[in-house]
């Protein structure tokens, strides 16, 4: 579905627009599930150029204020704008979110295509594999992993990455397993392509619509684990701001009653997961109508 | 259905062990030379060599494993270095805070998703199916711990209902008279009603938050397999032979709808082990989950291993138990076996 197609491909793309308009039209969540995640692209890409207040400057004049015309989510302990830091944030927490499902894509397409093109021995060690993996809860196992490697940044990426790569396997397997005996993957044998060739050139392109869907789907929760790992104190440290560590430096003042230095952060994460959740929904409704629930 | 329950016992097996060897390699995979940093940051070359000894990490790694697993026979998961308790004992007493917590969670989420998505399969496209499918989507959204304080701010700050949201019991009580770790059973056993009631009072943010995270999928799959069960053949005839409708809908569409529900309750079992640990946290809960993240913070290594082994067989254990019920009411799952 690039931009420039050809003439020839003109046909089809039609009707694949037509589908895609009749989905959003006829469902004006996902429209709007669209402007927010174009919105939160901006903020990742623009939001340390836009922000009013440097992030990290504290002021201890205007400590825990509440939200104001100046400050638009209030400040925090330190005197920090809320609203910059929020912002500023975004780059991080998706950075990490796309980091995380883009490796786990990476190692785990080409893992389960093989294991349902070959079967046999490979297929039994891959699937053990995934099944190991999701023989633990897996938010515990990210912990351990992070608390195992190191507490940095890279790690709560190969944390998550690890966590979700038994989805990418199972997709990649179930898709590589139908197709095995189809009559074109004969053909495209016949005419002299290698397995190898066979895999990354027919099976993988054929594979890419539910891996898709389940990017999506990963991206919210790659969002929601990086951050919950932040909260509990593992991974990205304060004073870097991030969703997670803003919420839990306003937790204490929740009993308080000051509110908004947790509130609009947390608010923020989860319109990114809400998105994030709403597009690959919308996704799947695309790619497999049947599906639709 | 012996023998049922031996192949399943037997299917967790692979299972378990996976769960010990990735623990393992966890335990040997610290940052830096576990020697150095069991022996503590004062320690000369000579007494890290004789911790390297002590540890058994001078011998091969299959040698370790074993010796790990040996260990591991005799419950012996290590010394936390903060309290000075060895781990397991530690885990074992924290633990039935923890799973109060979430076997209440569990049970208030499946009260409240199962009537919703059954309500939901039965009128599509009316008001409670959007409800529902607002639900759902909104609670896998929702991060638990930004629902914790929300709901810490509104039922404790704002309007004063929930008591202070810190800890298993208000500090004025002391805990009921040990006797199975769960306080709401253990005061009904002394027949205490205050402290009960007190108990009671702290649970209901922590299990909102919990119950709020997992609706989501109970009441997702309900409401999928409810829409597919009922429009099978049986449901029709069963209708055309003129059964109530609500005999049609509990006794012959529920039933059957329930079987895939089952299934999805051991993933839920897994999404709760994982967020029980940041709900803790939140309210200041001391299970096994805070036990880990205070051990985190002071860079005590042994109970976080053994946290994480701990959640791991825990999770497949109750995935087994998960399997069995399903055996136990579904007939059909034993003929296949």
């Amino acid at each position: 579905m690039s931009a420039s197609a050809s003439p020839a491909s003109a046909a089809p793309m039609n009707s694949t627009w037509k589908h895609l308009r009749h989905v959003l039209g006829e469902n004006p969540v996902t429209m709007a599930a669209m402007a927010l995640f174009t919105l939160f692209v901006l903020m990742a890409v623009l939001g340390p150029a836009l922000v009013p207040y440097d992030p990290l400057a504290s002021n201890s004049d205007v400590a825990l204020q509440a939200p104001s015309a100046a400050h638009w989510f209030g400040t925090d302990a330190l005197g920090r704008d809320i609203f910059s830091r929020t912002v500023v944030a975004t780059r991080l927490d998706l950075g990490i979110a796309v980091s995380a499902v883009a490796l786990s894509f990476v190692i785990g397409m080409p893992l389960g295509l093989a294991a349902g093109f070959f079967g046999g021995w490979w297929d039994r060690i891959v699937t053990r594999l995934a099944d190991t993996i999701m023989a633990f809860p897996l938010f515990v196992l990210a912990m351990g992993i992070v608390a195992a490697l190191g507490n940095t940044v890279g790690n709560i990426v190969l944390a998550t990455a690890i966590i979700n790569l038994p989805f990418y396997i199972r997709v990649a397997r179930a898709e590589a397993n139908v197709r095995r005996e189809a009559g074109w993957i004969e053909a495209a044998r016949l005419s002299g392509n290698g397995d190898a060739r066979i895999l990354a050139m027919h099976l993988f392109p054929n594979s890419l619509p539910p891996a898709m869907v389940q990017v999506s789907l990963n991206m919210g929760w790659a969002i929601l684990n990086a951050a919950g790992l932040s909260f509990i104190g593992l991974g990205v440290r304060p004073p870097t701001p991030e969703w997670g560590i803003l919420v839990a430096e306003g937790a204490q003042f929740i009993v308080s009653g000051e509110w908004w230095v947790s509130f609009f952060p947390g608010a923020v994460l989860m319109l990114a997961v809400f998105s994030f959740n709403l597009l690959g929904d919308a996704l799947r409704d695309i790619f497999d109508p049947r599906r639709r629930t | 259905m012996l023998r049922l329950a031996l192949t399943r016992l037997i299917s967790a097996l692979p299972n378990l062990a996976g769960v010990v060897v990735i623990s393992f390699i966890l335990t040997r995979a610290l940052p830096g030379d576990p020697a150095a940093y069991f022996a503590g940051a004062a320690a000369t070359q000579e007494a890290i060599d004789q911790v390297r000894v002590q540890l058994g990490l001078d011998k091969p790694l299959l040698e370790q494993f074993f010796l790990y697993l040996g260990a591991l026979a005799r419950g012996d998961m290590g010394l936390s270095l903060t309290t000075g308790q060895p781990v397991l004992q530690e885990l074992i007493a924290r633990l039935p805070a923890s799973l109060e917590m979430v076997l209440l969670a569990l049970l208030l989420a499946c009260a409240i998703a199962l009537p919703l998505g059954v309500l939901a399969a039965t009128r599509p496209g009316s008001w409670i199916d959007q409800l529902c499918r607002l639900v759902t989507t909104a609670g896998v959204s929702l991060p638990t711990f930004f629902t914790g304080l929300l709901l810490a701010y509104v039922f404790y700050f704002l309007l004063g209902w929930a008591p202070s949201p810190l800890g298993r019991l208000d500090p004025m009580f002391s805990p009921p008279p040990h006797a199975t770790g769960l306080y709401l059973i253990d005061a009904a056993i002394a027949r205490d009603g205050m402290l009960w009631w007190a108990s009671f009072r702290q649970l209901i943010l922590p299990v909102l938050t919990m119950a709020i995270f997992v609706l989501a999928p109970i009441a997702r799959m309900t409401r999928a397999s409810m829409l597919a069960v009922l429009s099978a053949d049986f449901i029709r005839t069963a209708r055309a032979s003129g059964l109530s409708s609500t005999t049609v809908l509990l006794t012959y569409a529920l039933r059957n709808a329930l079987l895939p529900v089952v299934t999805t309750l051991g993933m839920v079992f897994g999404f709760m082990l994982g967020s029980s640990v940041i709900v803790e946290k939140v309210f200041g809960w001391p299970g096994v989950g805070s036990y880990a993240i205070d051990a985190l913070t002071a860079s005590d290594y042994a109970p976080v291993q053994g946290f994480v082994l701990a959640m791991g067989v825990l999770f497949v254990l109750l995935n087994l138990l998960v399997d069995l019920l399903y055996g136990l009411i579904d007939p059909r799952v034993s003929v296949t076996a």
